[in-house]
């Protein structure tokens, strides 16, 4: 599939170069939404494409991300660069720590979906009931134009940083698809009994793999917050924030440096078309992101990135 | 604590509890036959809660009365969505099979958002607001009438399994699927048909526990996590385990709500949940393997 790295590039320069088109408004949001989903897929396609976990609870790492930053600058007094490397570090540790809990019982498939469900699930209540954390009303970080505060007056700055953490990403799975570690990774799911005889560690590759996949979905939750300057429990923690972090990839093509940004493009430009056609009916976009979900499980299980490939599924 | 709360609290979470294992006989039959986790069993209840309000609504039938005419239409639906949209999907890998219905559950629910509305509906029938006295509070009866439902209708599965032909290829195909073909069983009828009386009681489920309480279209999902949590402790595929782990989770829901205050409720669950997944994920109480 020789259209896929070309194509791949191509969408990235074009992200690059479009807010010197779109310098502010509709098109600039949406595309930042875009590159957001971006992140928090290319995070599940870390651990789901490549390690072969499916989360159903990648809110927990992108919540913790956006709530950490937020406690510490509302609460706390924190400098914003400081919370954000302390949320990314903190979204990381939980990952390591939950998944880690999840591996060690020998849990896996169907069982870690459930139980990161779970831990997303239990963090979302919680959030929602202390105060601290704002309860049903959520945080609001104050307004501080500048670049000390991480607060831009021109959305094109928060933009190209979110820009750049998408070809972090991309570089990031890349290094997976060359590295020892990667290899390590891919042979624990294709065959974890087969890598544990070949001496690999597969608890230890799969949680180091999970800190890796929870510190980008939480690098997502910061700038969301930055860029909004609001988090509450649902948009933090809620079910929506995991079903669209694994939507992104597996439409795109999972396992692939580039399905996570094929998949996080096409959603946005469904979800527009039926805005436009259908109107702001409640719910109408993400019931048909549902259908095109079973609709490419079923057509085309390798996603677009797999679309001119020989199947062999 | 004094037993003047206690009691009360014990009582209600009981009954709540009967709800629980009333939805998770369904969820725990598809498991343990198909071995696949349903994420669309709380969608498909809330559809049927939609089902028979609409009845209710628009012609005055009890839901009480609907149960015979919704059963059997579920049993369809859920035949129907098991035979060509989730077999086909899944093409056999655990990890799709649990994301097509997830899938699923995100059209359902959200197609019911689209239609009806954000809005919470409610039925008003005369038997819901009957209560029984037990001395120390007073207990609904549609209460009690799931609970009796609950106990009625997981003896009535379990008959189905163990005296009919159609239970003995369902008990086949789960033990062993490739054998059960070699005899002539139709292997995929029967997984669209377990799915379908899966649906089926879940159908039976709203029916029985709209009366006391509400349908909205995030209403499954108020159940769902509740009914994994109550067949993942009872141990997957069986019906007695899904029964007292629903009582259990009922009583552990309501203490941890008299303790920790009512929004913090859900979170007893969801802990109970993670905690028997991550030490016990073959159940509490010694299901069959």
């Amino acid at each position: 599939m020789r259209w896929v790295p070309r194509a791949g590039i191509a969408l990235l320069l074009v992200a690059g170069a479009l807010p010197l088109v779109f310098p502010t408004g509709f098109v600039l949001t949406a595309a930042t939404l875009m590159l957001l989903t971006t992140i928090l897929g290319q995070s599940w396609n870390i651990l789901g494409g490549y390690g072969g976990q499916s989360s159903f609870g990648h809110a927990l790492f992108y919540g913790t991300g956006a709530f950490t930053t937020a406690l510490l600058q509302v609460r706390f007094g924190w400098n914003a660069w400081a919370a954000a490397a302390a949320a990314i570090v903190a979204g990381a540790l939980v990952g390591a720590v939950a998944s880690a809990l999840v591996f060690r019982q020998g849990l896996r498939g169907s069982y870690f979906a459930l139980v990161t469900l779970a831990f997303a699930e239990i963090a979302r209540v919680a959030v929602a009931s202390f105060d601290i954390t704002g309860g049903g009303f959520g945080l609001l970080v104050p307004l501080h134009r500048g670049a000390a505060a991480f607060q831009f007056a021109d959305p094109r700055v928060p933009y190209w940083i979110a820009w750049l953490v998408v070809l972090l990403g991309v570089l990031l799975a890349f290094g997976l698809e060359r590295s020892r570690f990667g290899a390590r990774l891919v042979a624990v799911r294709e065959n974890e009994d087969a890598a544990r005889a070949l001496g690999i560690a597969p608890v230890r590759v799969k949680t180091a793999a999970a800190a890796l996949s929870a510190g980008l979905a939480a690098t997502a939750g910061v700038l969301y917050l930055q860029i909004f300057l609001f988090i509450d429990a649902a948009n933090g923690f809620g079910v929506a924030v995991s079903v669209q972090a694994l939507l992104g990839p597996i439409l795109g093509g999972l396992a692939t440096p580039w399905g996570p940004l094929f998949g996080a493009l096409a959603l946005r430009v469904v979800a527009e078309l039926v805005h436009a056609v259908l109107g702001s009916l409640p719910g109408i976009d993400l019931a048909i992101f549902g259908v095109i979900l079973i609709l490419i499980l079923r057509f085309a299980p390798g996603g677009i990135a797999a679309i001119g490939a020989r199947r062999d599924v | 604590m004094s037993t003047a709360l206690l009691l009360p609290a014990l009582i209600g979470g009981l009954a709540n509890g009967a709800v629980y294992a009333l939805v998770a006989l369904g969820l725990t039959l598809v498991y343990g036959v198909l071995h696949i986790i349903n994420f669309a069993h709380g969608s498909l209840l809330m559809l049927a809660l939609y089902a028979a309000w609409i009845l209710w609504a628009a012609m005055g039938v009890s839901p009480y009365v609907a149960l015979p005419v919704l059963v059997p239409l579920f049993f369809v639906l859920g035949y129907g969505l098991q035979r060509w949209v989730i077999g086909p999907a899944g093409h056999g890998r655990e990890t799709n099979v649990l994301l097509v219905t997830l899938g699923l559950s995100i059209v359902i629910d959200n197609l019911a958002l689209a239609v009806f509305g954000p809005s919470t509906r409610t039925t008003s029938i005369p038997l819901a607001t009957r209560t029984i006295d037990l001395g120390v509070m007073y207990l609904p009866l549609p209460k009690l009438i799931a609970f009796a439902a609950a106990l009625v209708l997981s003896g009535l599965l379990w008959l189905l399994l163990t005296r009919t032909d159609l239970g003995r290829a369902i008990r086949a195909v789960a033990r062993e699927s490739d054998a059960a073909r070699l005899v002539g069983i139709r292997v995929t009828h029967i997984h669209a048909a377990t799915f379908g009386i899966g649906t089926a009681s879940v159908a039976a489920a709203a029916c029985l526990l709209l009366p006391s309480f509400y349908v909205s279209p995030d209403a499954g999902y108020a159940f769902v996590l509740v009914a994994f949590t109550t067949v993942v402790m009872g141990g997957m595929g069986s019906f007695p385990g899904a029964l007292l782990a629903g009582l259990v989770i009922g009583v552990i829901e309501s203490l941890s709500g008299l303790w920790f205050g009512p929004s913090l409720a859900p979170v007893g669950i969801y802990a109970v949940f993670a905690l028997v997944l991550l030490f016990r994920p073959t159940g509490l109480f010694g299901a069959r393997a």
